[in-house]
């Protein structure tokens, strides 16, 4: 763990990969939840750093933080939020090329992996989904789309991800799904926060 | 009570003191941009900080509305006209039901803010009635013929002996703390960030201040991955031209940070026009 100063006022903590990430994201939210964090405006987990922005007293936390212990992440009974997705993208047949599969693998494969919300960014409500093998891998498309259609389920790298409202993309698109991914005007404005566990399950058409 | 638009200027938004707290999600904090004046305004009609106002975008905008309610308009200096009368800058200004309020053209700077007594009730999202250019979320910008609903006056409209009407800054003078990402960037380049002319450019918006100047290169090469970003984060994107983000700035970018502008400095940052001059000053490494 590395823990660089932004500023006056945040932090950004740079660790080894994105499971480490992951993992002292969870302890961060398990010590702010029982009040044993400084108080901070925003925490944003991303690919391999958390940013804490709005701390009274940086150089303190700083200091705190090199002490900690960060348990690794636990399969714990999280929440898993549960996406149908009908895998009828565009680019299913693409993907199956590039992942040497037949076609109808694709939704096999995808719905039958355990993913968690990583980080979001982007767009309000985007989350980028970790869980899916190495070998699984794809690169972003050459041309980006200049329109993806809400609840475009997609693929890039090594993440997965959801699109809540049409925006253009570069992401293979695998899927969509008609659940709202996100509305500001529900408690939980967005269904993937980082940390959440999902699943996709199979919709038929 | 309903505030109706007959003109919206170049851009105007509706803007509160933003949604911080959500940037986990993707959502930018948003915001006035010149807080100073924006919180001003709203005590000159007796309202709290958190109340919304209009910002304007260099040309002002012209609204009418249907009861009679008190208004003041505060940042960028421009005309004032009730029913096509002259009225005060900066000073509380009882409007007549029916009344046509025109906010003129800046005659400096770029952002007047216009509060009206109970503030711009609009729906708020997340907290805040702030329009998110970055994301779309809140009010949409202004656009003629749009009527937005006014709350119910608190308090007693406040009166200022002196309101400080700031000179549009000429130069931009921006204070950077170096990091966290300026070791992607070479020894040079540092200097030249901070020993060169930057101008503000035209392109520039309520996401980042855009800069026109020499481009800064970097020491390494390849990817830096997607990380939080702070208000006020100096991106420097492939072009090598810094962009100092603002309110409505995505809450995680790819491209390194070279610096950080604190926020006290970013006031000012709302007033300049483009083609303003900008300095980078040093003060320190994080």
């Amino acid at each position: 763990m590395r823990v660089l100063r932004v500023g006056l006022d945040a932090l950004l903590v740079e660790l080894d990969d994105a499971d480490e990430t992951m993992a002292f994201h969870a302890e961060l939210q398990r010590r702010r939840a029982a009040s044993q964090l400084p108080p901070v405006t925003e925490v944003v987990p991303a690919e391999r750093t958390v940013l804490l922005d709005g701390v009274a007293d940086p150089e303190a936390l700083a200091a705190e933080l090199a002490d900690w212990h960060v348990p690794p992440l636990r399969a714990t009974s999280d929440e898993t939020v549960t996406i149908p997705v009908r895998y009828d993208g565009a680019d299913v047949a693409e993907v199956a090329a590039l992942w040497g599969v037949a076609e109808e693998e694709v939704a096999r494969i995808h719905s039958a992996t355990e993913f968690r919300v990583a980080f979001s960014g982007f767009a309000p409500g985007f989350g980028y989904l970790t869980g899916l093998p190495e070998r699984y891998r794809v690169p972003r498309r050459a041309v980006p789309r200049p329109a993806v259609p809400t609840g475009a389920i997609a693929l890039a790298g090594r993440y997965t991800g959801a699109y809540p409202r049409s925006s253009p993309g570069g992401w293979q698109l695998i899927g969509h799904t008609d659940a709202v991914l996100w509305d500001p005007s529900r408690e939980r404005a967005a269904l993937f926060s980082p940390g959440t566990r999902v699943r996709f399950v199979i919709e038929e058409a | 009570m309903t505030v109706t638009v007959m003109s919206a200027g170049l851009l105007t938004t509706v803007q509160d003191l933003g949604r911080p707290g959500h940037a986990h999600l993707g959502v930018p904090r948003s915001g006035a941009l010149d807080q100073p004046a924006h919180r001003l305004a709203n005590r000159l009609v007796g309202n709290p900080a958190t109340a919304a106002t209009l910002e304007t975008t260099v040309l002002g905008c012209a609204v009418r509305v249907d009861r009679a309610v008190t208004v003041a308009v505060a940042g960028a200096p421009c005309a004032v006209r009730v029913d096509g009368r002259p009225a005060a800058w900066a000073a509380p200004v009882r409007l007549p039901a029916g009344a046509l309020l025109e906010v003129g053209a800046a005659t400096r700077g770029v952002r007047s803010y216009v509060a009206f007594a109970g503030g711009i009730a609009a729906a708020p999202v997340l907290g805040s009635r702030s329009t998110d250019l970055l994301s779309g979320l809140g009010p949409a910008p202004l656009a003629p013929g749009d009527a937005l609903p006014l709350g119910e006056p608190v308090g007693p409209a406040a009166g200022a002996d002196v309101v400080p009407a700031p000179a549009p800054p000429d130069p931009l003078l921006l204070p950077v703390l170096f990091g966290p990402r300026d070791d992607w960037f070479t020894a040079r380049s540092l200097a030249v960030l901070t020993g060169s002319g930057y101008r503000v450019s035209p392109t520039s918006n309520r996401i980042g201040l855009r800069l026109d100047g020499p481009p800064l290169e970097r020491a390494r090469e390849g990817e830096l991955p997607s990380e939080g970003m702070v208000l006020g984060a100096v991106q420097v994107p492939p072009d090598g031209r810094p962009v100092v983000f603002l309110a409505d700035h995505p809450t995680t970018g790819g491209y390194p940070v070279i610096g950080v502008v604190p926020a006290a400095a970013l006031p000012a940052v709302a007033q300049a026009a483009p083609g303003t001059p900008v300095r980078f000053t040093p003060v320190g490494r994080r």
